[in-house]
């Protein structure tokens, strides 16, 4: 009887909360939407109104979910950039992140052709051309070879691609947020292919995949050899399905193009398949006309997340300062960040692990007393590249490239400790 | 107990999986060789050389119709793309300019790859749904519109891989990327060279999605 009523007692309350969430409460999903405003009679000396009831017991989420506290850290897309939602991209919130590892269900989606879902029962990997045995394997054959478990970053080479003329958008999210870092466990095509054998004529590998796009792209034996591997769980759990579910290829450091998901066949060869995602896409414009093609290392890069244009400075005197780098030719080196623009840098605390081809995190204490800031970070790698301005990236490639940019971007910290995307120049 | 599980184990790796390697060269013996049949189903890339086209021919008068049919919708009468559906056709001399037109005429190297992606690929949502015969039929209606082909010239598997395009020079390979400056990994720390004046501001700008209040 007590229990009912304090069941009562307990959904009233939060239909109260509810009325009042507009208050402080952003709407962004269904839920019942919680007051983010303090309730005074929660501190101390008095007792909080969790305390005075039982909480949910195990099982009321089978599968457990962000706190209702949390919802405002989700992917967002930009909808005017493309026609449809089943060819569109939306992005990371980096901005809300910490650490290296990036949440399944936050990591950013790029589609072609939509999500496919895919009964595991139904999944065939076939691999055919210039091998001695032309297969094809279950996923379950492909869970019986041997494992490994890796960290890196996948990064779209459209990342920040709307701001080479400019900044255009006022969002550390929408500006660098087409990047995700999950552990990957699945298999090397190293090993895979002591199944098939290799004819000493294959030079290439095409990708192809399952979805309604069938995305394909062409990759080079050496790297293919080197660290490619196929997929099929990410974090320790299956893919998530807008990743590729149930497998997909991972190619360590290199664009997110190419890490075709719902994989479905490679295809040795001796030449590039020259398909539609390495010619109409994904090759950059420079001003002469001519193209680049073939760009596929993800070069050195680096983001502060906060402050950032969604991240205000909210109190005076000390800060943390966070951010991410991450480099496609190995490891991250250095972090260094600069408080005025450009003109003096310090080096910034590179947390462990830094691992090859994975996020790496730095942050980086500093006071703020209500002053004007240019804020910057610069990357630099085990190879001894350093991150460029977008004005030497402009000078060597012009504005028309879109894919690349790995420029370093400058968060302008007003008075009021909001923060705006700048171009400096 | 354990030693004699450990003795049984070694003698069972010696003498099977040797004998599996002899028989057919494979490590772990798993998976099942594809068959030709299933391999065809699959297997639907075509290759600049023309590699892997269809046994099949179409012209751009065929085309004119399959393309009005399944295509026009969204990629508009003349190839203009309706919307933000991308443009198909035009777009000439654009590419050095400020407003680069990047169309399968303008910038695509390879008449193979309008064969290989709008089969595998379109109508979008209807992958993989056009005959060999209507591929190549709205491909050559494409290659006429650009005027890259004449209306009555008929493409086939034997052709697509020698039709020249206008773009096919336009690529650089390989990557010559880094293409920075190298400073050696030590780069200018104090009084730098940088410029602080703000010439631009994505605020001002005003695309940026805004957040819903409720
Ligand atoms: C429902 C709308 C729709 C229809 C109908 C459609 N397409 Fe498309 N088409 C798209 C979209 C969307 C893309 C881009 C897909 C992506 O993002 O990868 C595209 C891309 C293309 C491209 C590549 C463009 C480029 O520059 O890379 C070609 C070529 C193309 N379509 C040809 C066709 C042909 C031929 C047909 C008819 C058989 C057709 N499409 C029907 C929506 C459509």
């Amino acid at each position: 009887m007590k229990k009912n009523k304090q069941k009562e007692l307990k959904i009233n309350r939060r239909e109260l909360l509810a009325g009042s969430a507009s208050l402080g409460a952003i709407a962004f999903s269904s839920k019942v939407a919680y007051s983010k405003e303090t309730n005074l009679d929660n501190l101390p000396p008095n007792v909080p109104e969790w305390t005075g009831e039982l909480g949910e017991g195990v099982d009321a989420n089978p599968y457990g979910m962000p706190s209702e506290f949390e919802n405002n850290v989700i992917r967002r897309n930009v909808e005017w950039l493309t026609a449809s939602t089943e060819s569109s991209v939306n992005f990371t919130p980096i901005q809300d992140l910490e650490g290296i590892v990036t949440p399944n269900g936050l990591c950013f989606e790029r589609h072609h052709g939509g999500v496919s879902i895919i009964n595991p029962k139904d999944y065939r990997l076939m691999i055919n051309g210039l091998v001695d045995r032309e297969m094809i394997f279950t996923l379950d054959d492909l869970k019986r070879f041997p494992q490994t478990n890796k960290f890196y970053f996948l990064e779209c080479a459209a990342n920040g691609g709307m701001e080479w003329k400019g900044s255009q958008l006022n969002g550390c999210q929408y500006t660098f947020g087409m990047v995700h870092n999950v552990q990957y466990t699945g298999v090397k095509l190293s090993d895979l292919i002591l199944e098939t054998g290799l004819k000493p004529k294959a030079k290439w590998v095409l990708a192809e995949g399952s979805d309604s796009s069938g995305m394909t792209r062409s990759i080079p034996i050496e790297k293919i050899l080197d660290d490619c591997m196929i997929a099929w769980a990410m974090n320790g759990e299956a893919l998530r399905s807008e990743q590729g579910y149930p497998a997909r290829l991972v190619v360590p450091g290199w664009e997110g193009n190419m890490w075709v998901k719902w994989l479905r066949r490679l295809e040795f060869g001796d030449m590039p398949y020259m398909t539609r995602e390495e010619t109409s896409k994904y090759t950059d414009l420079l001003p002469d006309g001519k193209a680049r093609m073939f760009t596929w290392v993800m070069d050195a890069k680096s983001v502060v997340t906060s402050p950032s244009p969604e991240k205000s400075i909210l109190y005076r005197g000390i800060q943390q300062l966070r951010g991410l780098a991450w480099s496609g030719r190995g490891k991250i080196k250095r972090v260094d960040v600069s408080l005025d623009g450009g003109k003096n840098w310090q080096t910034a605390k590179l947390h462990d692990p830094v691992m090859s081809k994975s996020l790496a995190r730095f942050t980086l204490p500093f006071e703020w007393n209500g002053q004007e800031l240019l804020v910057q970070s610069r990357a630099i790698d085990e190879t001894n590249y350093v991150q460029p301005t977008i004005h030497e990236l402009q000078k060597l490639r012009g504005v028309n490239s879109i894919y690349h940019n790995n420029s370093i971007a400058t968060w302008k910290v007003n008075k009021d400790g909001t923060v705006d995307n700048v171009r400096l120049g | 107990m354990f030693a004699l599980v450990k003795k049984s184990l070694i003698f069972f790796v010696l003498l099977f999986i040797p004998n599996l390697i002899i028989a057919d060269e494979r490590k772990f013996n798993l998976g099942k060789i594809a068959t030709k049949t299933e391999i065809a189903g699959w297997d639907i890339d075509v290759r600049p050389d023309g590699l892997g086209a269809p046994l099949g021919s179409g012209n751009a008068i065929k085309g004119e119709e399959v393309y009005a049919e399944q295509c026009a919708s969204c990629h508009g009468d003349f190839g203009e793309g309706i919307d933000r559906w991308p443009e198909l056709v035009g777009g000439e001399d654009s590419l050095d300019t400020h407003d680069p037109v990047k169309t399968t005429g303008s910038y695509w190297p390879y008449a193979s790859t309008m064969y290989d992606y709008i089969y595998r690929a379109m109508p979008f949502g209807v992958a993989q749904s056009l005959t060999y015969d209507e591929t190549y039929q709205v491909v050559a209606y494409l290659l006429y519109m650009n005027e890259i082909i004449d209306e009555d010239f008929v493409l086939n598997n034997k052709n697509i891989g020698k039709i020249k395009m206008p773009n096919v020079k336009g690529f650089l390979i390989p990557d010559p990327r880094p293409d920075i400056a190298n400073v050696n990994g030590n780069p200018c720390m104090q009084n730098c060279n940088s410029s602080t004046k703000i010439i631009g501001k994505a605020r001002d700008i005003d695309v940026t999605p805004e957040e819903e209040k409720s």
